[in-house]
């Protein structure tokens, strides 16, 4: 309680700073708008309803993304670590593809996909991709040897052994790295956007640089990072359910329901 | 004489290195009769484990050949209970779950099995413990939900790989009289593989010796103190010349 009084303390004292900041220094609003003006902007977009919309759009976007690329993830992980033969041959265009900076792509992507929702999908999914790609790989391969062992002495299938032991053993793995794909989906979303949409909140933040409205963008900026934030808060709510039995859980706020 | 359940003949192993082949074990002999509890002793790196995933049939033999119920094993099998070292249970099954894990992967049916794997986790004294998760138990607990889960599905054979050399030294004692009593109750036919030649002797009816590089089989002990044997009985004169019988195969002098 007495924590929670403070954390709000310290909002309430750095958002005074910055207001006086710039206030005393006379700090052109282009250049950086005081919290105050920011709210305005958020206040004024909220009443004209021009938030909902965009963020209708970018959240669409994200979660379209988000899905495609980590099933395609899941999927070519799964077929990647069954066997060592793709491996060999598929994993060296993967780690070459991984090292190229995804979003140097989104021009061409636009280019392919025009100005809609799917060049932005096919951007996000790109990026959500290859975290998940990875920790799909290391999680299937992660399962302990003495319950392999376990398993084979029960006469389990390889089927059996996937769906019983592999596939479990890596949802720590797999959780981990949907979080970063989520994050990672939003970005090549909001790229996408950047490069050429009709809508969205990174169109927003174009159009609003464009025309010098700072405080609009800085109240875009919020928006995307409250949005970032529950798409995150949903995941990690998932893992909690999921993930109930995972040692680095129990550290979490699980741990007041484990004896 | 009780029929065999498991015969060894000639088995030699050995492991591909760069440099070579490394024999881990040399013409192991041994049988095991229905009901028989047999121990096998020897120093860490003796091959022991090695032993135990052959006659699992996780590992194939180099030479020579294991018969289960008169049938060579070639891998793995579903009569065989294999109880490991460390538990080995899913941290996402309840241990009721656990248990029933070879019933899940052989396709036994849980319904027809639930009143055997509850009666067997009575017997282990772990009723009331059926929903808990296995990180919510001790070690010892664990390894007794290691040991039902082995016995689930009524194997010909249990195979245990020094099951108990995770415990501390006082819970090693309470689940060596408990594996005594669950035996006792049972007649389970079990080999049981240890480092420790006092448990060896305390739990089994014959105790083989087993050196090291490669392993070897030097020896073949019965145990014929009666049971139920009490911790007591580990003091007992009878007991101690056993427990130096074997150790002296061990001593610095004996090997070289």
């Amino acid at each position: 309680m007495k924590r929670q009084v403070l954390r709000a303390a310290v909002l309430v004292v750095s958002l005074a700073l910055w207001e006086g900041a710039v206030r005393a220094l006379r700090v052109p609003a282009f250049i950086l708008p005081p919290p105050s003006q920011v709210l305005l902007a958020l206040q004024r977009g909220a009443a004209s309803n021009i938030y909902l919309p965009h963020l209708w759009v970018t959240l669409l976007e994200t979660l379209l993304g988000f899905a495609s690329g980590s099933l395609l993830a899941f999927l070519l992980g799964t077929g990647l670590a069954a066997s060592r033969t793709a491996e060999y041959f598929f994993y060296p265009y993967i780690v070459m593809f991984q090292s190229m900076p995804k979003v140097a792509l989104a021009p061409l992507i636009v280019v392919w996909f025009g100005l809609g929702l799917t060049s932005k999908v096919v951007s996000a999914a790109l990026v959500a991709f290859f975290p998940l790609l990875v920790n799909t790989i290391a999680g299937l391969r992660s399962a302990d040897e003495d319950r392999v062992n376990l398993m084979k002495s029960l006469a389990a299938s390889e089927l059996q052994i996937f769906w019983m032991l592999r596939l479990p053993s890596a949802l720590p793995f797999i959780m981990a790295g949907l979080e970063v794909a989520m994050v990672f989906a939003l970005v090549g979303a909001i790229v996408a956007e950047f490069v050429g949409a009709e809508a969205g909140l990174g169109m927003l933040i174009q159009s609003r640089n464009f025309s010098m409205d700072v405080a609009g963008e800085f109240a875009v900026l919020f928006i995307l990072s409250l949005m970032g934030l529950l798409l995150n808060w949903g995941l990690v709510s998932i893992r909690r359910r999921v993930l109930f039995w995972d040692p680095s859980e129990k550290a979490g706020p699980l741990a007041g329901e484990i004896p | 004489m009780a029929r065999e359940v498991i015969a060894v003949r000639g088995v030699a192993c050995e492991y591909a290195t760069p440099r070579g082949n490394v024999p881990a074990l040399e013409a192991i002999d041994l049988t095991v009769a229905e009901g028989e509890f047999v121990a096998v002793v020897g120093p860490s790196g003796c091959g022991k484990s090695t032993l135990l995933k052959i006659l699992a049939g996780l590992l194939p033999t180099t030479r020579g050949e294991v018969r289960l119920r008169d049938v060579p094993v070639t891998g793995p099998r579903r009569d065989i209970g294999v109880v490991f070292q460390s538990p080995v249970l899913f941290p996402w099954r309840t241990v009721l779950d656990n248990v029933l894990l070879p019933v899940d992967v052989q396709r036994l049916g849980r319904a027809a099995n639930l009143r055997r794997a509850l009666d067997l986790l009575a017997l282990v004294g772990l009723s009331g413990f059926e929903e808990r998760y296995p990180w919510e138990l001790s070690g010892g607990m664990q390894q007794r939900v290691a040991i039902t889960r082995a016995l689930i599905h009524n194997p010909a054979m249990l195979l245990m790989d020094e099951p108990f050399a995770a415990l501390d030294a006082m819970t090693r004692e309470s689940m060596n009289l408990e594996l005594q009593r669950i035996w006792l109750e049972r007649r389970e036919t079990v080999l049981f593989i240890t480092h420790s030649i006092p448990e060896a002797v305390f739990l089994a009816d014959r105790v083989f010796v087993m050196t090291a590089r490669p392993g070897r089989i030097l020896e073949e002990v019965a145990v014929r103190i009666p049971r139920p044997r009490a911790l007591e009985a580990t003091a007992a004169a009878e007991f101690g010349a056993l427990v130096q019988r074997i150790r002296g195969h061990f001593s610095p002098r004996a090997g070289s």
